[in-house]
Formats: structure tokens, C-alpha cells, sequence
């Protein structure tokens, strides 16, 4: 019998960091999961793809895709017991290309962190805006020409100060908590904010549900439209909302799942999480289409006539037009654009802490160094890139390409090399039975392995040509090329250089727990050893 | 809110919410295994986490 201990016991390597107990965890990873999108993407797409009927699709991809794909990346974060890199590496015994999949993550991460602060950033100018309504009557004209000042599609030196000022605050307080680490960091951050997300967008969604007009947004939303479960899209859209929504497939949870100790419940606390994010989505979808019900009554047109119903329209846009006409307006307005920065900070933790943790394994870094190097690195190009009069166009673009592109490609990858080429599926079924109290079948590698690359390929190939074939947003294609292939291409050589950089402290010196096949049991030693799938 | 939205938006938050309710109370009933594979015995530093020495 090995008794195992954290990475590299004869190295002497510190102990790996910890949540402090479950609780700790489970309130960390809701916090990573329940973001901007569950607020202003979850609704909208709702209403979009069937309103009530959407809720069959939707869970169908909870069940069959959203709740597999998080225990995977559970399994192998929690197993291999390191960042994407280290993870992907040990699980494939040490093998480069496999720690490349876990850098093409860390990449991903590392873009999205840069503009996903941008956005925190205006939800917290705009917390300060609802005070006195400054948007005034034009809230469109507000945002892309008072406040972002936004320019032509290229690239500009020019600083909008009213923006970076708040980016520079939220680089500060995500820098500050990074280095701060993972339980009196990150776990403390999530354990003060998500009840008081929580609080507060409920208050919020209760004085919704008082408005005029508030019965007719629920009509519009949950109303169902059977027609379109016949819709392919419909599919393809619900199964988009909850791998997005869920913040899999790019590292994150691999890595909040590292920091568990060995004797962890896994699936139990998944369920827990994946549940509390979806609770958190239909409470969204009900306060905001109450919102916009009233806001449609208070002009005297229809739901179905509102525009700028998802992402920074809706929040940015329609939101402050209706909080300018409401009752109490500035209460309302400092309690959405406050519950905005709370969800949104607390996903931007753990999406720097998937680039500062790898960093820091590669490096041979402490946590501290590796979070502030990371942290002023990525603040000083977010600062460059979307503080600036093109950083608008720019995070749009490149929101669209590491979405849809980077991360859907990301879970194929994933899903095809550990489940198809190296063959762990039965590895890591028997790792998430062997510590969880909720047991998963068979079925689970199926979901994993045939469903999942299925339905998330088929989405990467429509999204693809879709790009190259009609563009985006009628932008020009050279800019589209740069920003957005561009940031494809980043990514992509991150995942082939990074991994020819020497380690610090080789990931390979380990062993995992508990061992497979286990000891003593002939039927699993017997299977294994006739599918060469030993570890 | 006509009949048939607020049949659905029950049946949202019932099967939604009570998920979530589902799944904390089987946890809260079972929150870890009774009993592991031998092994791993000294990673429990449940206690003494929030002292980080790395820094």
C-alpha cells in the first residue's frame, strides 16, 4: 500500500493549499459558476428558444452534459492534483502534448481574465452612476459615447479615464485577493459575496415582481412555445447555456478541485453546485423579464417588441432606461449593477487563479509571486487593450472567438484525448466512486465521451463556418482576423510553446490516489489489464 | 399572469430550486464516506489550511 502524500513528498514541496472544509468549496465554485452570464444570458436565451418549453432542452443539458463535464474536470483536477498543466500531464504520464490541452486552457483563461475585469469594471462605474442616474434619457448614446467613448474598429493609445480608473480598482482587489490565496483569498471572497449576490438580487427580483407590466414579462418568458423543441438550434442553445454557464472544460474547475483534500466528497458537492447555478439562472430569468415587462408596459408595446434583451445591451442599455423611469430607480439600479460586480468578481477570481496556479506549478513559484506576477502582467495589457476608445469592439470580438471557439474546442479536445486516446473514463469513474457518497454508472463515461464531443463539436464546426462565412457583427474581416483569429492563434501557440519550457519541479514525480486498479480487486485488474489502461 | 405561465414558471422553480434542495439535503445526510481506500491519511490539514507557509 502507498501512502500517498501532496505532490513530491521527498521534495519537499510546501503543502498544496486547501479550501478549508466543503462548505468552503462548494460556496467557491457556485461563486465561479454563477457570473455575468446567469444574469444577462440566461434570460434572454430563454425567452428566445421556446420561453417555458426551453426548460425541457435545458435540462436535458444540465443532466446530460453540464453536470458530466463538471465531474469530469472534478475528477481530474481532484486525482492529478495540480492546475490544468500539471493535471492533463500527470493523467497522461507525463506526456508534453496533454500538458499542451491544459496550457491551451490556461490560455483561454488568461484572455478571458483580461476583459472579463472590463466589464466588472463598467458594472462598477455604473453602481456609482445609479446613484444620481447620470445615464440621463439616452442610455445607448450614454454608454458607447459619454462613457466608453467608443472609437473605429482598430487600435488606440487613447484612455478613457472614466474606465480605466474602475479597471484599475478591480485589477487591485482581484490581484490582492489572488496573492491573499485560496482559502484566506478566494474562499473568503466568495463566503462574504454570494450570500449578499444572493440578498441582494432577491430584494431586487421581489420589488420586480410589484412592477406594473411585471405579470406580463413572466407571460413572455415562461409561456411555452412547443414548436420549438422541434428547433435543432433550440438544442444546440440550451446545451450552449449550460456549458457556458457552468465554467467547465476551461481549467477552472480542475483547479478548484485541486485544492480539496484527498478524502473529498466530489459528486455530491457537484450536484450541490450545478443546481445552485441553474437556481440562480431562473431567479435571474424572473427578475429581469418582470423588469422588462414593466418596462414594455411603461411605453406601450409588447415584450416581444423590447430590444436588447442579453449581454451588454440588456445590462447596460435597457436596465438603466428602465431603472431611469421606475419608482426607487437609483435603489433598484445600485442593486443590479451591484449584484453584477459581485458575480462577476467572484468567476474573475477563479478564472486568474487557473493561470496564476499553473504559473506557479511550472515555475516552481509561490502562490503569492505567481499571483501578483500574473496579476500585473494581465492588468497592464487589460488596461491597454479595453480601458482604451476601441476597447469595446475589441472585447466583443474577443469574448466571441475564446467563447465559442476556444472553450467549446477546449471541452472536444479534453473529452476525445482522455476519453478516446488515453482511455481514463473507467480511471476516473472509479476515482469520483471511490471518494463521493453519489455514485456514477457507466453511463457517465458515455455522456462524457460520445454525447458530450458529439454536440460540443458539432456546435465548434457551425460557429466556425458561421464565423468565416458571414463574419461578426459587421466588423471588417482584417480586424476580425486579428482580434479574433488572432486570439485563437495566441492561445494555440501558448499550448505548443509553454509546454517545451523546463519545470521547476517535475509534475512527474507522483503518484495517484487511490491507486488504480485497486489492490485485490480481480475484476477491475483483469478489465484493465485487456484495455492497457493501468496508470 | 395567464394560467399556463404560471404552470411553468412552478414547474421551473420545483424542479430547479428543488434540485438544489434535493441535492444539499442528500449531502447534508451523507457528506463524506463512511469509509476510503487505505491511503492519503496525511493529507487532512482540514484545520490548519487557512495557514498558508508558502508565502
Amino acid at each position: 500500500m502507498t501512502d500517498v502524500k501532496n505532490p513530491s513528498p521527498s521534495s519537499g514541496t510546501k503543502p498544496r493549499e486547501e479550501w478549508t472544509g466543503q462548505v468552503g468549496f462548494i460556496l467557491a465554485a457556485i461563486g465561479s459558476a454563477v457570473g455575468l452570464g446567469n444574469i444577462w444570458r440566461f434570460p434572454g436565451v430563454a425567452y428566445e428558444n421556446g420561453g417555458g418549453a426551453f426548460l425541457i432542452p435545458y435540462l436535458v443539458a444540465l443532466l446530460t452534459a453540464g453536470i458530466p463535464i463538471l465531474f469530469l474536470d472534478y475528477a481530474i483536477g481532484h486525482r492529478f492534483r495540480g492546475s490544468a498543466p500539471t493535471a492533463f500531464r500527470r493523467l497522461s504520464g507525463g506526456k508534453r502534448w496533454m500538458e499542451g490541452l491544459g496550457w491551451f486552457q490556461v490560455a483561454i483563461a488568461f484572455v478571458i481574465g483580461l476583459y472579463y475585469t472590463a466589464v466588472i469594471a463598467w458594472a462598477l462605474s455604473y453602481f456609482v452612476f445609479s446613484f444620481d442616474l447620470r445615464w440621463g434619457d439616452d442610455t445607448a448614446g450614454f454608454l458607447t459615447g459619454e462613457y466608453l467613448q467608443v472609437g473605429d474598429p482598430g487600435f488606440s493609445l487613447e484612455f478613457v479615464p472614466g474606465v480605466l480608473i474602475p479597471l484599475a480598482i478591480v485589477w487591485l482587489a482581484a490581484i490582492v485577493v489572488l496573492a491573499l490565496g485560496v482559502a484566506r483569498g478566494l474562499q473568503r471572497v466568495n463566503v462574504i459575496f454570494l450570500p449578499l449576490l444572493v440578498v441582494a438580487f432577491s430584494i431586487l427580483v421581489v420589488r420586480a415582481l410589484f412592477l406594473d407590466g411585471a405579470a406580463e414579462g413572466l407571460n413572455a418568458l415562461f409561456t411555452p412555445d412547443w414548436a420549438a423543441l422541434g428547433d435543432p438550434n433550440v438544442w444546440i442553445a440550451a446545451y450552449s447555456q449550460i456549458f457556458f454557464s457552468l465554467s467547465i472544460a476551461f481549467g477552472i474547475m480542475i483547479t478548484y478541485a485541486s485544492y480539496r483534500k484527498r478524502r473529498s466528497n466530489l459528486t455530491g458537492p457537484g450536484l450541490v453546485v450545478a443546481f445552485a447555478n441553474s437556481s440562480f439562472e431562473i431567479l435571474a430569468g424572473i427578475g429581469v423579464f418582470a423588469t422588462l415587462g414593466f418596462f414594455a408596459f411603461q411605453q406601450g408595446i409588447a415584450v416581444s417588441e423590447l430590444e436588447g434583451l442579453t449581454g451588454v445591451g440588456l445590462s447596460f442599455i435597457t436596465f438603466p432606461a428602465i431603472v431611469s423611469q421606475m419608482p426607487g430607480g437609483p435603489i433598484f439600479g445600485v442593486l443590479f449593477f451591484g449584484s453584477l460586480v459581485m458575480a462577476g468578481f467572484t468567476s474573475l477570481i477563479s478564472v486568474l487563479q487557473v493561470v496564476s496556479a499553473a504559473v506557479q506549478e511550472k515555475f516552481g513559484m509561490t502562490a503569492r509571486g505567481a499571483a501578483v506576477g500574473v496579476g500585473v502582467v494581465s492588468a497592464v495589457l487589460s488596461v491597454l487593450l479595453f480601458s482604451t476608445t476601441t476597447g469595446l469592439l475589441a472585447l466583443d470580438v474577443a469574448d466571441q472567438w475564446a467563447n465559442n471557439i476556444g472553450i467549446v474546442a477546449s471541452a472536444v479536445l479534453a473529452t476525445i484525448l482522455v476519453i478516446w486516446i488515453l482511455r481514463r473514463g473507467p480511471e476516473l469513474r472509479y476515482h469520483l466512486n471511490a471518494v463521493s457518497t453519489f455514485k456514477v454508472g457507466r453511463i457517465w463515461v458515455l455522456l462524457v465521451g460520445i454525447l458530450a464531443p458529439v454536440i460540443l463539436g458539432y456546435m465548434l464546426i457551425q460557429r466556425i463556418i458561421t464565423l468565416v462565412v458571414e463574419g461578426y457583427a459587421d466588423l471588417p474581416s482584417w480586424y476580425l482576423g486579428v482580434v479574433g483569429w488572432g486570439t485563437i492563434a495566441f492561445i494555440i501557440v501558448v499550448a505548443i510553446v509553454l509546454p517545451l519550457f523546463r519545470w521547476r519541479q517535475s509534475p512527474d514525480d507522483f503518484t495517484a490516489w487511490p491507486p488504480y486498479p485497486p489492490p485485490g480487486d480481480p475484476t477491475v485488474s483483469r478489465r484493465v489489464g485487456r484495455k492497457g489502461m493501468s496508470s | 399572469m395567464t394560467p399556463i405561465a404560471i404552470t411553468f414558471l412552478i414547474l421551473a422553480i420545483l424542479v430547479v430550486w428543488g434540485g438544489l434542495v434535493a441535492s444539499t439535503l442528500y449531502l447534508r445526510r451523507s457528506p463524506e464516506l463512511s469509509s476510503y481506500p487505505p491511503g492519503a491519511t496525511d493529507d487532512h490539514r482540514e484545520d490548519d489550511a487557512p495557514i498558508i507557509r508558502d508565502t
